[in-house]
């Protein structure tokens, strides 16, 4: 019910970002989502990708920090009310919501959720019968 | 039962020890006066032997540094004449002239009893059989070894440095039991070792290891002796002060005995010069009175260490150092406070998220001046800024605790700090006034 994050530590120096993405496009790993959160001082590098291991072992392997978290992956309808309607069924369930951000692509959206509690995440999921995304749909995206 | 190899002088009385002390002090400075530079220093400062009436009046002594060493080479410190001394180390310098230390027959054979004595606090027996590793010639740590576990009576293999598998086939062919090693090297003949498929707990005797000559953690010894299976004993010396056997740590590895009878020990804040009470860290200080070829008194070693409050358990009554903490000349002073970059270091390697490589800036900024620590993260990265932010926090309480001052910190990505080759540079300093 879960995909993996990539997520980088990044200081704001200019090119250490493109170095990361050429490392990745020349293994042929395509990004399906990015945000950067980032304040003056540093920020971080939220990525989905298409093989989520295989680009986590080859950041390892480049010497860079690199962190894998389980997010939820949610499909949704491509209208902000579509994105309302999913996020309420957390809310209403006493979540909080650490971070999100979506991505569309032909007809589908998808959004990229953490909350606080892994758990209770996943039996709103159930009851409400929300469309998840696995890593499988991610390398066939 | 501890035994001692000189048991009244090791476990002398405090009151006994100091007055031992005032009577060599004074040797030595009527000694001292027949050589070049201390006639010029005492006709300076109107000193003599007669005018030193406790060894609190040490005081009243000028420091000795280096650079007096470098600028009387090569024997203006020479207090007997040259047909008395029978040997001269020199070190080589990198900058400038290289420093000379003489000594006499007698000064060699009180030298081979410092280092034998620190041999027989840490078990080391005549029935041992000694390899010293170390270089030979100019670099004390050979001679200096050689000499002192000859005059305990072990059996001595001066098998010098370098060539790994030589070495191990001398440990296993002879049946050495103790080694005087440099530690990065002592790991290294481990890892030779479990190459070649010998096993050192069971295929050698080796009991006992002085390591020195390198700073090195905690941590370092302790993995050296779990991967020997061994006890390894930190020594220190300096060619200044002959070479080894200055201090060394007894089997209770909680400091390292300083001997004495054969130095006044002293620790001084590097700034105000004043002394520094016992645990509070400083600069060495040392006066040699059991040393006639070439006396130093308040000699600076730039070294810096503590004196640990407290007897201890072996019955040794020689004040005790502890592991060097770098070198005053690394000293950075901000806001009137000084900070040790070493104290920066001991706080960072507390975090597990963060890497070994670190940098400290000082700047000016809007007039005052600040403390920039930059240091990378380890094999840490996180999908939660929060956690970076707490961290940044905790490390900057850490570090204000313990330096008074809030410095302002920095996580880098790993990689990110410039490597150097060699000596590392941990400080810049772009202040506007410095
Ligand atoms: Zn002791």
């Amino acid at each position: 019910m879960t995909v993996n994050q990539i997520s980088i530590f990044l200081e704001n120096k200019y090119g250490k970002l493109n170095e990361l993405l050429t490392l990745l496009s020349k293994e042929n790993i395509r990004i399906i989502a990015a945000t950067v959160a980032d304040t003056t001082e540093f920020g971080i590098l939220r990525m989905i990708v298409s093989d989520a291991q295989k680009a986590h072992q080859l950041l390892k392997d480049n010497n860079v920090s690199v962190n894998l978290t389980e997010v939820l992956a949610i499909a949704a309808q491509p209208a902000a009310d579509g994105f309302a309607d999913i996020l309420s069924h957390f809310t209403k369930a006493g979540l909080s919501i650490e971070y999100m951000y979506c991505f569309s692509s032909k007809e589908k959206s998808v959004l990229i959720l953490r909350t606080n509690n892994r758990e209770s995440a996943l039996e709103v999921i159930r009851k409400q019968n929300l469309k998840c995304i696995t890593e499988n749909d991610l390398m066939n995206l | 039962m501890i035994e001692y190899w000189q048991k009244e002088l090791e476990t002398i009385s405090r009151k006994d020890l100091e007055k031992l002390q005032l009577t060599r002090l004074w040797q030595t400075m009527e000694r001292a006066e027949k050589s070049s530079f201390y006639q010029k220093v005492f006709a300076e400062y109107n000193i003599s032997a007669d005018k030193i009436q406790s060894l609190e009046d040490l005081k009243k002594l000028p420091f000795t540094t280096k650079d007096d060493l470098r600028n009387y080479y090569p024997f203006g410190m020479a207090a007997i004449p040259l047909k008395d001394c029978v040997r001269l180390h020199s070190s080589s310098g990198t900058t400038g002239n290289p420093t000379v230390v003489l000594h006499s027959a007698k000064d060699l054979d009180e030298w081979a009893n410092q280092v034998a004595r620190c041999m027989y606090m840490v078990g080391i027996r005549d029935t041992d059989i000694f390899q010293n590793t170390s270089g030979y010639g100019m670099f004390t740590g050979g001679l200096g070894f050689q000499y002192g576990a000859e005059k305990l009576g072990c059996l001595t293999v001066p098998s010098a440095a370098g060539n790994s598998k030589r070495q191990i086939k001398f440990i296993t062919d002879f049946g050495t039991t103790c080694l005087h090693i440099i530690p990065s090297y002592a790991i290294r003949l481990a890892e030779v070792m479990l190459a070649e498929g010998i096993d050192p707990q069971r295929d050698t005797k080796l009991h006992t290891f002085c390591i020195g000559a390198e700073p090195h953690s905690e941590e370092q010894r302790q993995r050296i002796e779990r991967m020997l299976g061994i006890k390894a004993y930190n020594c220190f010396g300096m060619s200044e002060m002959n070479g080894p056997g200055v201090a060394f740590e007894c089997k209770e590895q909680n400091g390292l005995h300083i001997w004495e009878d054969y130095t006044i020990v002293e620790i001084i804040d590097p700034v105000t010069l004043e002394p520094v009470p016992d645990g509070e860290v400083g600069e060495l200080v040392l006066t040699t009175i059991n040393r006639e070829a070439m006396p130093l008194i308040r000699y600076r070693t730039r070294d810096l260490t503590c004196i640990l409050p407290g007897e201890c358990k072996c019955g040794r009554t020689h004040k005790r150092i502890a592991r060097f903490k770098g070198r005053s000349d690394d000293m950075i002073i901000l806001k009137g406070v000084n900070i040790f970059p070493i104290q920066v270091e001991e706080i960072l390697m507390q975090f597990k998220e963060l890497g070994s490589n670190y940098l400290i800036t000082m700047g000016t900024i809007d007039n005052n001046d600040e403390m920039l620590i930059e240091v990378e993260l380890g094999d840490f990265s996180t999908d939660d800024y929060s956690r970076l932010q707490n961290l940044t926090r905790t490390i900057t309480r850490h570090l204000k605790d313990e330096l008074l001052i809030t410095p302002r910190l920095k996580l880098v990505s790993k990689g990110s700090l410039p490597v150097q080759e060699g000596k590392v540079v941990r400080v810049v300093d772009l202040r506007v006034n410095s």
